[in-house]
């Protein structure tokens, strides 16, 4: 076919390996993309940058055969290529590693590969080859385990030695670091390098932009559909990046104002709960003491206790004794979480569609859900909709939160914004206390920025916060001491100042002090132990 | 080849008003298919089955009278299938109440006195006796985690029994000949009728303003928003600091006390005495009409009119035109069908994926 001279010449060096130009994608009136030019190169970790809604995964779609474009074309080596579904990408060799793994929790890891495999590919054959990949690449997996008895990092190796099986010449990443562990992360440089230097082509989709600035040595930025540059991110700061993300120079958060510190309004004392479920962590022996004014950062793997701690800590699951949580000293172990709103705490849960919000209701309706209790949103028992709307406008407002129409349902918003409206709806309630499960949790930079500012301003008018992040960038940032949460049991918090990454990282893993933490917790803010340095 | 279903981004509102009309036609054009096969003229099955019925005062009046226990008990029943729950049993509910409010009007037969009381304490206790009957497969499913589906739907045969041994023992009227039912009841134990010589009653009425009054809970008050919010979200609910437990008695304390109301309204209304059989089956058909409805009470009040309209057609057709009851049934299956599945379109567009099923990761 004349392919080749439709396709628009290749802008400097050879013909690339994929290439995508005038790349149109609408959606109704909405264009996700907008003449997006894009060219992926042999050898190369190609970044694709861009925040929530400037049109990445229409374009990762478009390239995995999930979506075909609306104008445009996609070529391999120069011709013209029909990507009409993931069979026609994944024989031109573009395979994918999704960020939600898409894996079969009680099925094992042969079974969960011999799943996307040809049938004549079983059994021992399978598992052969499975060892085989995992010595190459240092990707090691039991092929008889089930999956949920694995690890993020382990299941994402699935993910990868399922696409490698397929011998890809390209691989397409959205977000891989976001599940893992810095030391998980590392591993998994290791291999994206190895694959590289094997001459294959990696598609890198990541908020984190040191690893983007460390791993690639091109990135495509996209912004509001459409492609505002193209970098070597090497010869980039982190902050030139993001600028170009976002449009506008993202400053870094401001430090909080240090108020009026109110002593301790968030006590945990001895918490010990049983594992919730077949899958869940028991909670052992947790202390922790958060005074007004103060941030406390739980870092920690995923699959930790987070999820328990929240839930012991909102109310959703009871604590045995009533004085193992205490909110501005008052007894509230046994409170369930309307009970302990009215003592002036807010919760912000890890999962925005279907816990922190209803996705088919609307936002006003949405507002109602969590501040019904302690909002004047109801008279006898009648909803006041025209309060809840007006609260759910100030929202809207003070966060800026942008979805369509006035009053639009929680689903149909991005991540971010539905994230911002979330943080927002109990920050606005003025909380004594907050406690937030992965606040930017696949959030866009300034989404993110804008939350975690909130977060401290919340902390400078002289609130108690815990935040439980895997993000230690964002721990960094905003937390005045960080503990974390291994294996259900909270090591001792340590001065942000005072801890390194490399020092946090042990104990995420499980090494590091031994975890008995006795008696007296420290009290916080003071200094108690040093970290393990390192 | 394979068949996805991708969420449409946003729903018209306009096509969901234009969904349930295109299914009914469909419906319709299905149903005259069938009928042209039985040898009866499409158009003439036409005008008596949804027609003849609308043209004449008694036959309006019978759809009324169809239609209203078949709504009330369809709004209780859109309770609990909103909130995720299967109360299966509002059969037996509603026996349970027609038998308890009856047995108020059998107790007080030929009593001195002043009898305003009788007809109110009649239908409060068909009524309670809904509820208390309910709140059987709701406590065993708090309390034991016991389904819900198979106790509900396992004691209507319960009531049906109980009704049955009671009007041809305890409460058998002395002067009935043997008869398996209770004496006639009183006028004071009887829904007034609305019109002098007719049969509409104020049955009726109750029915009206029974759902009148959950379309306004449900859509206006912080309970309703519960049970809305458990449907959609039961983890989310949980954040609301809504407990499953409390909710689960509510809805079916609700559809209950609603399938109970229309059980003694029937019995206090056309019937005037306790018999064996009490009901054609509402209980059972409500469940299609609060589907059909979509589970709002406006959508419920136009789903059980039509097949209230469907059910008084369709006995005109069985003497008329000779067409079979079970035309009738298959018609009305064949409606929900076609609604629920028109739903599923509004919702989702299709999309046919050719090539190999099965090997296939989407995220």
């Amino acid at each position: 076919m004349a392919a080749a001279s439709a396709a628009p010449a290749p802008r400097g060096g050879p013909t690339p390996l994929f290439g995508a130009y005038g790349i149109v994608k609408r959606f109704g009136a909405f264009t996700a993309n907008d003449g997006v030019d894009l060219e992926i190169r042999a050898g190369e970790i190609h970044a694709l940058l861009g925040e929530n809604g400037a049109g990445k995964s229409t374009l990762m779609k478009i390239l995995y055969g999930l979506l075909e474009p609306t104008e445009g074309v996609v070529t391999h080596q120069g011709d013209i290529v029909r990507l009409a579904n993931p069979e026609a990408a994944r024989a031109l060799g573009i395979g994918m590693v999704f960020q939600l793994f898409s894996l079969c929790e009680n099925l094992t890891v042969a079974e969960n590969i011999a799943l996307v495999m040809p049938a004549a590919l079983t059994g021992r054959a399978l598992a052969e080859r499975i060892a085989r990949l995992g010595a190459d690449y240092g990707l090691h997996l039991d092929p008889a385990r089930p999956v949920w008895s694995l690890s993020a990092g382990e299941r994402q190796r699935i993910e990868i030695v399922r696409c490698l099986l397929q011998n890809p010449k390209l691989v397409i990443l959205d977000e891989p670091t976001s599940v893992l562990t810095p030391g998980e992360a590392e591993a998994l440089f290791a291999v994206l390098e190895r694959l590289r230097d094997e001459g294959r082509a990696l598609l890198y989709i990541s908020h984190r932009l040191d690893e983007v600035r460390r791993l690639c040595t091109r990135a495509t930025i996209l912004r509001g559909g459409r492609v505002v540059g193209t970098c070597d991110p090497r010869a980039e700061s982190a902050r030139s990046l993001a600028a170009m993300m976002v449009g506008t120079g993202v400053s870094g958060v401001r430090p909080k104002s240090v108020g009026g510190s109110r002593g301790e309004r968030l006590v945990l004392d001895r918490l010990t709960l049983p594992a919730p479920g077949l899958h869940g962590t028991p909670l052992r022996d947790i202390a922790l003491r958060v005074a007004g004014g103060e941030i406390l950062g739980i870092a920690g793997i995923a699959g930790n206790g987070q999820a328990e701690l929240f839930d012991a800590l909102s109310g959703e699951s009871r604590a045995p004794a009533a004085g193992a949580v205490r909110l501005d000293g008052r007894a509230a172990g046994h409170l369930g979480i309307n009970a302990r709103r009215r003592l002036g705490a807010a919760f912000v849960p890890e999962e925005r569609n279907g816990h922190a919000a209803v996705p088919p209701m609307s936002l006003s309706e949405n507002a109602l859900l969590s501040r019904h209790a302690t909002a004047p949103l109801t008279r006898f028992g009648l909803l006041r909709l025209g309060a809840a709307r007006a609260l759910a406008r100030r929202l809207i407002d003070a966060f800026d939160v942008r979805g369509a129409g006035p009053d639009p349902a929680a689903g149909t918003l991005s991540g971010g914004n539905l994230q911002k409206f979330v943080v927002g709806r109990e920050i606005l309630a003025e909380p004594g206390i907050l406690v937030i499960n992965q606040p930017t949790w696949g959030v866009d930079a300034a989404a993110a920025a804008r939350i975690r500012q909130a977060v401290l301003d919340l902390a400078g008018r002289g609130s108690a916060v815990v935040v439980i992040s895997q993000d230690l960038d964002e721990l960094f940032e905003i937390a005045d001491s960080i503990a974390v949460l291994h294996a259900g049991a909270l090591s001792r918090p340590v001065p942000t100042g005072a801890t390194s990454r490399a020092a946090l990282g042990l104990l995420m893993g499980g090494v590091g002090e031994p975890e008995t933490q006795t008696g007296e917790p420290p009290a916080a803010p003071a200094i108690r132990t040093a970290a393990p340095v390192l | 080849m394979r068949l996805d279903l991708l969420p449409r981004a946003r729903r018209s509102p306009w096509l969901d008003l234009l969904a349930p009309a295109l299914a009914f036609l469909a419906a319709v054009l299905i149903g005259g298919i069938a009928v042209a096969i039985l040898g009866v003229p499409p158009g003439q099955a036409f005008l008596t089955y949804f027609v003849a019925p609308l043209s004449e005062v008694w036959s309006l009046q019978e759809v009324a009278l169809k239609a209203a226990p078949l709504a009330l008990i369809a709004t209780g029943l859109a309770f609990c299938y909103r909130a995720n729950l299967w109360n299966i049993g509002a059969e037996g509910q509603y026996v349970a109440g027609g038998l308890a409010g009856g047995w108020v009007a059998v107790a007080a037969h030929g009593s001195q006195g002043p009898t305003v009381w009788i007809l109110p304490a009649m239908l409060l206790a068909g009524t309670l006796a809904g509820i208390a009957y309910a709140m059987i497969p709701a406590l065993l499913r708090v309390r034991l985690g016991v389904s819900e589906i198979l106790t509900s739907l396992m004691l209507v045969y319960v009531a049906q029994l109980l009704l049955d041994y009671m009007v041809r023992g305890p409460l058998r009227d002395p002067q009935g000949y043997n008869f398996p039912q209770s004496v006639s009841f009183e006028d004071a134990a009887r829904l007034p009728l609305l019109m002098e010589g007719e049969s509409l009653h104020a049955g009726v009425l109750i029915s009206g303003l029974a759902i009148a009054l959950a379309a306004l809970v449900l859509a206006r008050t912080l309970f309703g928003f519960e049970v809305r919010a458990v449907g959609a979200s039961p983890r989310a609910a949980r954040f609301a600091g809504f407990s499953d437990a409390r909710l689960t008695l509510a809805v079916f304390a609700i559809s209950g006390g609603a399938a109970g109301l229309a059980g003694i309204c029937e019995v206090a209304g056309r019937i005037g005495q306790l018999q064996p059989e009490i009901s054609p089956g509402y209980g059972f058909t409500a469940i299609i009409v609060a589907f059909l409805g979509r589970l709002s009470p406006p959508g419920i009040l136009l789903a059980a009119l039509v097949i209230a309209l469907t059910t008084i057609g369709g006995e005109g057709a069985q003497i008329d035109l000779k067409l079979p009851l079970d035309l009738t049934r298959a018609f009305q299956g064949l409606l929900l069908g076609l609604v629920l599945g028109a739903d599923v379109l509004t919702r989702y567009h299709v999309r046919i994926v050719p090539g190999g099923a099965g090997a296939k990761v989407t995220p």
